[in-house]
């Protein structure tokens, strides 16, 4: 610490201003050479289309290429908002968002809590590791098991169901039931990964508070809404609002991998709408400006919701 | 006068160990049915893999086999296709982790050193890519632009060095102690010296986790494949079995009944086969994944 604040204020004393840019470089220029490839990648690969989103004011034809397309100004903005997919598309976003939100955000933070609660330590590390599992299978992988799992002639739901009376239920291809599929299957992929970070938080919790609690006659009910409640509240705060940055962030992998002609309705986002506008239907100039209008307002949102995360809590992601 | 107090103490005993059950009941009724929840639909994939056709096709529970039948198994296996894309998988998983890997390891170097000139600004310059990006088409043609279209490097080189896992690499590297370090510049050692010799050794646990990340990435992706790559030949298997299964659903649609019974155990056999290295390596990484959460939760 003292070294640290030592260094910083050699930095403000011994500005080396004096002998410049190619001083600074020629000085460190091991270490500059190291970090140059990096920086040509970054270049090229990550701020190349950055260049690329221009023909979202052009007519882009690829035979013209980006300096011969005619500007054409904000037209595809325009014809965004008149366009009545565009609108489908946005309101699905935002609709399946926010669903997975209630579902998905509170339900790591309940697993967490009741994995605390197991005694049994082997018992414990089984469950977890099965509840990770399926973090780490593609979404491909997984929207076949589930279109099995699912199926209205094999799955075990619907056998269920059809013993108990019921009509077969096609959930993956019914409108009525496809976003509450995608919440659901998400959540199967996600809910043990997502408790990871709040068990975390719970480990460093200091075990004499519980004696302390339980001295007091505090019951495990009570141990677990006055102790370990809190000492994820405020992790939890940050992930509250950092996940609110990312409403329009909708998963391609999942929705692609589920999306049929019957659910596309319900089920059509912002990013398979890029794709099959873009990619399928090589309008390149009109998918740009989707996908251009959605980026805009993730990042004023993500940058938004992180600098109040961080001035909440020193915590945050940069 | 006693006895009431014992019964006192008695009646409070009872209802605190009320509510010992009540907790351990839900938390242990929740974790189990989550866990059956998970296992349940491998169960039945499993099962329509290596069952005949009669029984697929059969009313009923399909959770375990009851009659086995390795023909999906062997149309996947004499399947060219899918086994180009197997290897075509398992070659971009080696190369594409190994030089990820030595890439950011290399380019985090630099960044920790907090007497670096326009560190800090280097630094905003990385991170602003991880909130903003061209998106679909500029990316795209950009690809199409430098040759990559159509190559087997599409799978390499666009995903080779990633902010988030960089940062990662440069938190960790920032929190070795500096003194083994300044002692070797002193001996006149370069920086790429350094790393290599003192850097690179202490900072296992980091590389490995993100070696991990990386492979798991390539094993799983197949987005990059549909957008960049037409030629068969460089396919993926992530790909091919999303072909595999699609072909499936649109002749379920079309009624022909008997290529349907091949089709879904087809279908789950090349599933199985593609998810089965992740399966069976998971257990023996599993802590190295948890690990690098830890890590990623560490301040910037």
């Amino acid at each position: 610490m003292k070294r640290k604040s030592g260094s910083n204020q050699d930095a403000v004393v011994l500005p080396k201003k004096k002998e410049g840019f190619i001083f600074n470089i020629t000085r460190y220029k091991d270490y500059y050479l190291m970090l140059l490839p990096g920086l040509i990648f970054f270049l090229i690969f990550r701020y190349g289309p950055l260049y690329g989103l221009t023909i979202a004011f052009q007519d882009y034809y690829p035979l013209k290429g980006i300096s011969g397309s005619e500007f054409v100004g904000l037209k595809h903005f325009r014809a965004l908002f008149t366009n009545p997919f565009f609108k489908r598309v946005f309101r699905n976003t935002v609709i399946i968002s926010i669903y997975k939100f209630l579902v998905n955000f509170p339900a790591p933070i309940f697993l967490a809590l009741t994995i605390n609660e197991i005694r049994n330590l082997r018992y414990k590390k089984v469950m977890q590791s099965i509840s990770y599992l399926p973090h780490f299978l593609s979404w491909v992988v997984v929207s076949g098991i589930m279109m099995e799992f699912l199926s209205p002639s094999r799955g075990v739901i619907n056998v269920i169901l059809k013993n108990l009376g019921h009509e077969p239920i096609f959930f993956i291809a019914d409108a009525r039931y496809f976003r509450g599929m995608l919440v659901l299957t998400s959540l199967w992929k996600s809910i043990g990964w997502g408790s990871i970070i709040y068990l975390s938080s719970i480990a460093g919790v200091d075990p004499e508070l519980y004696e302390a609690a339980a001295i007091d006659g505090a019951g495990r009910l009570r141990r677990i809404w006055h102790v370990t409640l809190p000492s994820v509240i405020p992790l939890l705060t940050i992930m509250l609002i950092l996940q609110s940055g990312k409403i329009l962030n909708d998963s391609f992998q999942q929705v692609y991998n589920f999306l049929t002609v019957p659910t596309m309705e319900v089920g059509d986002v912002i990013s398979t709408f890029v794709y099959r506008t873009g990619i399928q239907e090589m309008n390149s100039s009109f998918s740009t400006a989707v996908n251009l209008f959605k980026n805009i307002i993730s990042f004023v949102m993500v940058i938004a919701t992180n600098a109040i995360a961080k001035r909440i809590n020193e915590y945050s992601l940069w | 006068m006693v006895k009431t107090k014992d019964n006192k103490e008695k009646s409070r005993k009872i209802k605190k160990s009320g509510e010992d059950y009540l907790v351990d009941i839900i938390a242990y009724a929740f974790v189990t049915i989550l866990a059956v929840t998970i296992i349940l639909p491998f169960l039945q994939v499993i099962t329509i893999s290596v069952s005949p056709s009669s029984v697929v096709n059969a009313y009923g529970f399909h959770l375990y086999p009851k009659q086995f039948d390795f023909s999906g198994y062997k149309r996947i296996v004499s399947d060219k296709l899918f086994w180009h894309s197997y290897l075509i998988t398992i070659l971009r998983t080696v190369i594409g982790t190994s030089l990820a890997v030595f890439c950011t390891a290399v380019m985090a170097y630099p960044l920790s050193i907090q007497k670096l000139p326009y560190r800090s600004g280097i630094m905003k310059f990385i991170v602003f890519t991880m909130y903003f990006s061209g998106g679909l088409i500029p990316t795209y043609l950009l690809i199409r632009g430098i040759g990559l279209y159509n190559n087997f490097l599409v799978y390499i080189i666009p995903s080779i060095i990633s902010a988030y896992n960089l940062i990662i690499i440069r938190n960790y590297y920032m929190s070795v102690p500096r003194s083994l370090e300044e002692s070797a510049e002193i001996d006149g050692a370069t920086g790429m010296q350094v790393l290599i010799k003192i850097m690179i050794p202490l900072s296992k646990p980091v590389l490995a986790t993100v070696a991990l990340w990386v492979a798991v990435g390539h094993w799983n992706s197949w987005q990059d494949n549909m957008i960049y790559v037409t030629n068969k030949k460089l396919f993926v298997s992530q790909y091919v079995l999303q072909m595999i299964l699609k072909s499936g659903q649109t002749q379920d649609m079309e009624m022909t009944t008997d290529v349907v019974v091949h089709t879904e155990t087809m279908k789950m056999a090349a599933l199985v086969l593609t998810m089965i290295p992740i399966v069976c390596v998971y257990p023996f990484v599993q802590k190295y994944f948890v690990k690098g959460i830890m890590m990623g939760s560490l301040k910037g």
